[in-house]
């Protein structure tokens, strides 16, 4: 076999490769695609101003979703109400406070811990810590604060990533000037990291409102006839309305099915093409 | 008298702040003490010999985990099998081949499939990928750990894909311009040069692909049929299956507070949260090494 | 001439292990441009940091010695640091706005000391501007962003935000080494009017400047006080052998 024969044989495995390559690329791509026109197609005949605001009938077979609508945006809140300030504040700790000692990786170690942890052990933390030894039952309260721990990595991770993008000429700068860590970081690194931030934290609800498994034992209900009424009620959520109906409801019309899975892909993909836009707007306008 | 009072201020601001900088250290610890306490007395109520045996039937008594291990086990492999040719294929497609508008549109949709919620694979599983591997296998059903690990191949895909292209991209260029300046093609470079140099990155994707998938509870426990056996062979993967994960998820809600399922429940917890511990750790061990790796290779 | 700062047997190591200041003995004369210069890596910029504490902020292993100012050791730990730096102000090589307003920029130091009355503040920005020649080039523009003016009216806003504190003390490192000739020559027209009222530390970014502005000299080499004198006898009759080899341009 002679070399330019040779080299046209390896030419036509690594044409087949880069082929295979492409094929593979677009196995992982195309079902994210087919999945959500799918749900879209599907979903879309069952919306309607009554299933979006009214409550569910005939044993959740007819009528609206509005009690697992509105318990999902309880839910988010509450979430963000813990998680935000501590996330951000805890982020602000590791960018611009902590020194690159042992606490500071063990701190690390416990973030990438709890990123790790299945959301389900979360569930049952959550019910032994909030609901029953503080004795907050089942309760939005409760489902909250659990599902504020599962979120806080990611919001710690983000923030402590946006303020290190910061140039650490401002620091120096602010610091000569007589500014203290902490007006150095509320005067220039937060508000120039606050596009990041934002999209961290978007990001991180986004996850706690499409969860279940947290909030099985710590909040979510079956069935409510009403909608929650404080905080310590507990709630429909659209991601537990979707497991309860679509196996533990016989004879559930499909195109109720697909109309909540729908609703709770629009609520989460919503948050996350938001975070998508404010993060391009932040790049174009930065200034450094 | 106000610089004393804005220096108060400041202090307590950073007090606040380290105290929240802690914060993460105070949740692992209260999560494993609140883990062990519920999960712990189980070791009173069952031996360890019944604890780990073959059978889970938990109303006659039987809190064998065996099965619901090995479930996990099953569906995490076969999930894993099939999401690191997909991974790393479309890792190094991204990174070494793919021209960058194709990269730009790609990305983004595989993010997208990162925040699509559990629930709605699940439902998904039940509605179309159950069904369709029943006529094509012909099954008697599709509630499979084959079809749960397929869905959670896509689960854990993202995780894989975003992380393994990370460590493909800080493959110094210099790497690559030196392998193509002595002749070698795009592919022998990618496969030849970039592969191996990020492959501790490489591992820390895997790692991470086998910890989201081992804790991933609503698809795997709405597609895989539920049932609690020990496997008994290969053809276990198109068996109903139980994981670790939806035993939790699906009994919790019934047993009564304190009973001694409710502490094997918790039991389980703490097999999954030491599994998450083990598999993070070393997935981010990996990666710090290999950052000090390359310090000392540019100094 | 009266001593401002008094550094005695400074010695600065950072986490690399290396001394990058070696037993320091120097005087900053009052009311003068005093000028460090030498070859970089010198430890010039080391030794200003450590005027304003600013070397709080480096990975610094081991710091001996004492520098005096005012009647007080700055490097004792119950040092009031934000207070020393409101009196020893510092302009940086590269300029760096804020990513704020050129108000803001200007009026910087004056918020984080809690002043609030807008007509104080406006005040003290036009005096800062005017002293640093920027007030009629920008005095329109105030609430434009900072990064929209030229390379060299950022530095001389460099230097404003700097005068709005009235410090006693002006650290200049580098100033010019990014500027084009015209904006150098307006910062050392300015420096020379600043004396009078301030004290002046430059380190000149080539000898050229050092020998146009300097009041008092001092050369530095690899972490040394090599020699320091009177300006003017520093440049034209160096004792010391490498002085002049650096100042005649043989090395460095
Ligand atoms: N922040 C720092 N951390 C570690 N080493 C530093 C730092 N700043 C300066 N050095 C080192 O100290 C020595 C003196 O540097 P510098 O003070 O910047 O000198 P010059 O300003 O005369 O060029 C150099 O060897 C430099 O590498
Ligand atoms: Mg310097």
């Amino acid at each position: 076999m002679n070399l330019p024969e040779y080299s046209r044989k390896m030419r036509q495995v690594e044409v087949l490769g880069i082929n295979l390559l492409r094929l593979i690329t677009l196995l992982t791509a195309v079902p994210v695609i087919g999945i959500i026109v799918f749900i879209l197609i599907r979903g879309l005949p069952a919306i309607s101003w009554e299933f979006l605001t009214q409550m569910p009938r005939d044993g959740m077979r007819a009528g609206g979703i509005l009690p697992a609508i509105i318990g999902t945006v309880y839910l988010t809140l509450g979430t963000a109400i813990f998680s935000v300030p501590l996330g951000v504040a805890a982020g602000i700790y590791l960018a611009e406070y902590a020194s690159d000692n042992a606490t500071t990786r063990l701190i690390r170690i416990a973030i990438i811990n709890l990123a790790g942890i299945p959301s389900v052990v979360y569930g049952l933390f959550g019910l032994g810590l909030f609901v029953l030894f503080l004795r907050l039952g089942t309760s939005i309260l409760a489902a909250s604060l659990t599902l504020s721990i599962m979120t806080l990595p990611v919001i710690i991770s983000t923030t402590e990533e946006a303020l290190r993008s910061v140039p650490n000429a401002f620091r120096v700068v602010s610091t000569s000037l007589g500014g203290t860590r902490w007006q150095t970081t509320w005067r220039i690194t937060l508000p120039q990291a606050m596009p990041g931030v934002i999209t961290g934290i978007i990001l991180g609800l986004e996850r706690a409102a499409g969860e279940t498994a947290p909030i099985l034992f710590t909040g979510a209900a079956f069935f409510l006839p009403r909608l929650p009424a404080s905080p310590m009620d507990a709630t429909m959520a659209l991601p537990y309305h979707i497991f309860v109906i679509s196996t533990s409801v016989p004879g559930m019309p499909l195109q109720i099915q697909y109309g909540t899975v729908l609703v709770l892909l629009v609520f989460v993909l919503g948050m996350n093409l938001l975070a998508t836009l404010i993060r391009n707007r932040a790049r174009a306008r930065r200034q450094w | 008298m106000k610089a004393q009072r804005a220096a108060l201020n400041e202090r307590i601001i950073n007090s606040l702040i380290k105290l929240a900088g802690y914060s993460s250290i105070v949740f692992v610890g209260l999560i494993l003490i609140f883990l062990v306490r519920e999960g712990l007395p189980a070791l009173n109520d069952v031996s360890l010999k019944d604890l780990f045996g073959s059978r889970w039937y938990p109303i006659e008594g039987y809190f064998g985990i065996l099965p619901l291990i090995s479930g996990s086990l099953l569906v995490t492999v076969g999930a894993i099998l099939i999401a690191i040719p997909l991974g790393i294929g479309t890792a190094v497609f991204l990174s070494e081949f793919s021209p960058s508008w194709l990269r730009n549109l790609l990305k983004p949709i595989i993010e997208v499939l990162a925040g699509l919620p559990s629930v709605v694979l699940g439902f998904l599983g039940i509605q179309i990928v159950a069904p369709f591997f029943r006529r094509f296998l012909d099954l008697p059903t599709g509630l499979t750990a084959f079809t749960g690990a397929v869905l959670l191949a896509l689960i854990s895909l993202p995780t894989i894909v975003s992380i393994a292209e990370d460590a493909l991209n800080t493959v110094p260029p210099a790497y690559r311009q030196g392998a193509l300046a002595l002749g070698a093609t795009n592919w022998q470079t990618a496969w030849g040069v970039t592969v191996p140099a990020a492959r501790s990155g490489l591992l820390t994707a895997l790692m991470l692909g086998i910890g989201r998938s081992i804790g991933e509870t609503m698809a795997v426990m709405m597609v895989t049929g539920n049932a609690p056996v020990l496997p008994s062979g290969l053809n276990a993967l198109f068996l109903p299956a139980r994981t670790m994960t939806a035993t939790i998820a699906s009994e919790m809600g019934e047993v009564a507070t304190g009973s001694p399922h409710y502490h094997v429940l918790f039991f389980i917890g703490i097999i999954l949260f030491l599994i998450s511990l083990v598999v993070n750790l070393t997935a981010s061990s990996l990666s710090l090494r290999s950052r000090k790796r390359a310090e000392r290779l540019l100094s | 001439m009266q001593s401002k700062i008094s550094v005695q047997n400074l010695s600065l190591t950072y986490s690399d292990g290396v001394e990058s200041l070696h037993e320091i003995n120097v005087e900053v004369i009052a009311n003068a441009v005093n000028v460090f210069f030498g070859p970089a890596g010198g430890g010039k910029s080391s030794l200003l940091r450590a005027f304003n504490r600013l070397n709080d902020l480096a990975d610094v292993r081991h710091l001996s010695g004492e520098i005096w100012f005012n009647g007080k050791n700055i490097l004792e730990p119950d040092t009031d640091v934000i207070e020393l730096r409101r009196k020893i102000g510092m302009v940086f090589s590269r300029p760096v706005p804020l990513p704020l307003t050129l108000w803001e920029n200007v009026a910087y130091g004056l918020l984080l000391m809690g002043e609030k009355r807008k007509n104080r503040l406006d005040e003290a920005v036009e005096k800062a501007l005017r002293l640093a020649a920027l007030w009629d080039e920008v005095k329109d523009r105030l609430n434009d962003p900072a990064s929209a003016i030229s390379g060299g009216q950022q530095q001389r806003l460099c230097l404003a935000r700097v005068l709005a504190l009235e410090p006693e003390v002006i650290l200049l490192d580098e100033p010019t080494s990014a500027l084009d000739p015209v904006s150098t020559a307006k910062i050392e027209y300015s420096l020379l009017e600043l004396k009078e009222q301030y004290t002046i530390v430059l380190v000149p970014h080539n000898v050229q400047q050092a020998a146009r502005v300097a009041d008092y000299a001092a050369f530095f080499l690899q972490g040394r006080l090599v020699e320091y004198g009177i300006g003017k006898q520093l440049f034209v009759s160096p004792k010391v052998k490498e002085t002049e080899d650096y100042v005649t341009g043989r090395f460095g």
